[in-house]
């Protein structure tokens, strides 16, 4: 029994493996997404036939129940959410993960009847406790933050990292004390209010734009939670599962803020102690030329290629399929259409592949920042639709810039470029860009689904 | 430190490679599921939370098992589903066509 377990556990990880490696590709993709999932009810298949002998009545009703409502539960907000919503969807499925995870470790302290637990348990007990409540409360605030129950804005206030030091050093002294002294109760269940409190605190101050980099983050903590979990109750599957996803997430984090251009250090705790400050320069005399729907219709319409450049303001404004309609009745008229996907394009890295995937668009129309960039000098037309920052020629000229140094599309290579933007306003970062004011820009204010479904009745009167 | 701590660090040390070996191929375009799909994989710790529940005996042991099966199940269940909704969508021309009525 005990080698039939290895063996199934086994199967289960490699997998896990396997499916990881399928998404690399996006034609493999789906396929391993089924491969993970079939690992998952293999090892849960197998758990419960390794446990029909030690189930008590009361235990097997409350898995069943739990499970059933668990699963209703999860179908239904995975079905349901909008596909702009997805970033929260994410943070919430991790979060009870990193819940689940630090109610299996107290529960097996319990177990001990406030006997103090040997290292080989107690630490990593302690670890997915602390770390899974931090995964747990963090990504709630991440939700609340993405979903706008409150303010996505970073929430500072002064002394914050001297309380936030404190909140730190009092789960310390109280994970030495769960390790070195007792193990009762209260001291662990404090543990884990404690650490409810620090994932709170450690994500108030963090903008709603870095959110994506912190989800990545927790889902990494809470695979490290699984992963502890599986040392406190000597489980192979949940050491290895655990443990892939918390390397796998680390380098998914890193390669995210690599993308944004900045520290995963500047994103934490960027906004500590610093008021947030208005670098906004003043237009001054600058001018800013706005065309017609029927001009900007001809150009479109006459061009030999056209690249598009989706942003985040095409997601809200829920365009994405009137902008493949834009790009089908240019391609019947013979125009090369691409895509140009910025990294961090929409809430977070290849977001914006799933949005417009979601339209239908083919993703070999969709090309990344790299393959691109090169092309824009080529392009008759840069079409950018509710995107700013990450066309912003400051990133790459003026060293004074917040976003200097982040990388950014070469739209401003290309022989016209055409904004689709609701007004002047800034992007996230409160910068303004100077290439709205290039003599080869032309802009169309207004709603980007409207602009766009004007712009495809003009390129069909073209 | 026993011989079976011994294996359980050594399987933790490879998986981390492994884990870390697996993604650095992924391109961006991929980031989001590939966030969603590894979330889903952590949800084995429904495995976890079955193993807390099967023993418990007390109510507050009961209660604790219900409530870590429950947040497993979602986990696992909500993050392969959103997972699969995303990568439905990743098509390639030739079978956009086909679904187009």
């Amino acid at each position: 029994m005990i080698v039939a377990t290895d063996l199934v556990y086994l199967l289960a990880a490699v997998l896990f493996i396997l499916g990881l490696r399928f998404l690399s590709s996006p034609r493999g993709a789906r396929r391993g997404n089924w491969v993970a999932a079939a690992g998952m009810v293999l090892a849960v298949a197998w758990t419960v036939v390794l446990l029909r002998g030690r189930f008590t009545v009361g235990g097997i009703v409350v898995s069943a129940v739990a499970f059933c409502i668990g699963s209703v539960v999860g179908t239904l907000g995975a079905r349901r959410v909008k596909m702009t919503a997805m970033p929260q969807m994410v943070a919430m499925f991790n979060g009870v993960g990193g819940g689940a995870a630090a109610l299996v470790a107290v529960a097996e302290l319990l177990r001990l009847h406030g006997a103090r637990p040997a290292v080989a348990t107690g630490f990593p007990s302690v670890f997915a406790i602390v770390v899974g409540g931090i995964s747990f409360a963090g990504s709630a605030i991440a939700f609340a933050k993405l979903q706008e129950l409150m303010t996505g804005t970073p929430v500072t206030y002064p002394g914050q990292q001297a309380v936030n030091a404190v909140v730190g050093l009092v789960i310390l002294a109280l994970a030495v004390g769960v390790l070195a002294v007792s193990g009762a109760p209260l001291l662990f269940i404090l543990l884990l209010v404690v650490a409810l409190i620090f994932g709170v605190a450690f994500v108030l101050p963090i903008g709603g734009a870095d959110m994506p980099v912190v989800i990545s983050l927790l889902n990494a903590c809470t695979g490290l939670a699984v992963a502890a979990s599986g040392f406190v109750v000597s489980n192979f599957a949940l050491i290895v599962a655990g443990t892939l996803v918390g390397a796998s997430g680390t380098l998914l984090t890193k390669l995210m803020s690599d993308a944004m251009g900045r520290s995963l250090a500047n994103i934490l705790f960027g906004a500590f102690g610093r008021p947030q400050e208005a670098v906004l320069t003043a237009a001054g005399d600058r001018t800013v030329r706005s065309g017609t729907v029927e001009d900007i219709a001809t150009m479109l319409a006459y061009s030999r290629s056209v690249i598009i450049v989706p942003g985040y303001g095409l997601a809200v404004a829920q365009a994405q399929h009137v902008v493949r309609e834009l790009a089908d009745q240019l391609e019947a008229r013979g125009v090369e259409v691409q895509y140009a996907i910025h990294p961090v394009a929409g809430r977070m890295p290849g977001h914006m592949n799933v949005l417009l995937a979601e339209a239908n668009v083919p993703y070999e129309q969709l090309r990344e920042m790299e393959q691109i960039n090169g092309e824009f000098k080529h392009a008759d037309v840069a079409l950018v639709v509710g995107a700013n920052d990450v066309v912003n020629p400051a990133a790459r000229d003026q060293p004074g810039s917040p976003i200097y140094g982040m990388p950014i599309l070469n739209v401003d290579e290309a022989q016209h470029i055409v904004f689709l933007k609701r007004s002047m306003r800034p992007g996230f970062a409160g910068i303004d860009n100077a290439l709205l004011y290039d003599p080869k820009t032309v802009m169309l204010f207004g709603d980007a689904k409207e602009s766009l479904t004007r712009l495809v009745a003009a390129v069909k009167a073209a | 430190m026993s011989a079976n701590l011994i294996v359980l660090l050594t399987y933790f040390v490879l998986a981390a490679f492994v884990g870390f070996e697996v993604i650095s191929k992924v391109p961006t375009i991929l980031h989001t599921p590939l966030m969603s799909g590894s979330n889903a994989i952590h949800g084995i710790i429904l495995v976890g939370a079955l193993l807390i529940a099967a023993g418990a005996r007390t109510p507050l042991g009961l209660a604790l098992g219900f409530l870590a099966v429950l947040l497993a199940s979602i986990n696992v269940v909500g993050g392969f589903v959103v997972t699969d909704r995303m990568l439905e969508m990743f098509k390639g021309r030739g079978e956009r066509r086909e679904r187009q009525p």
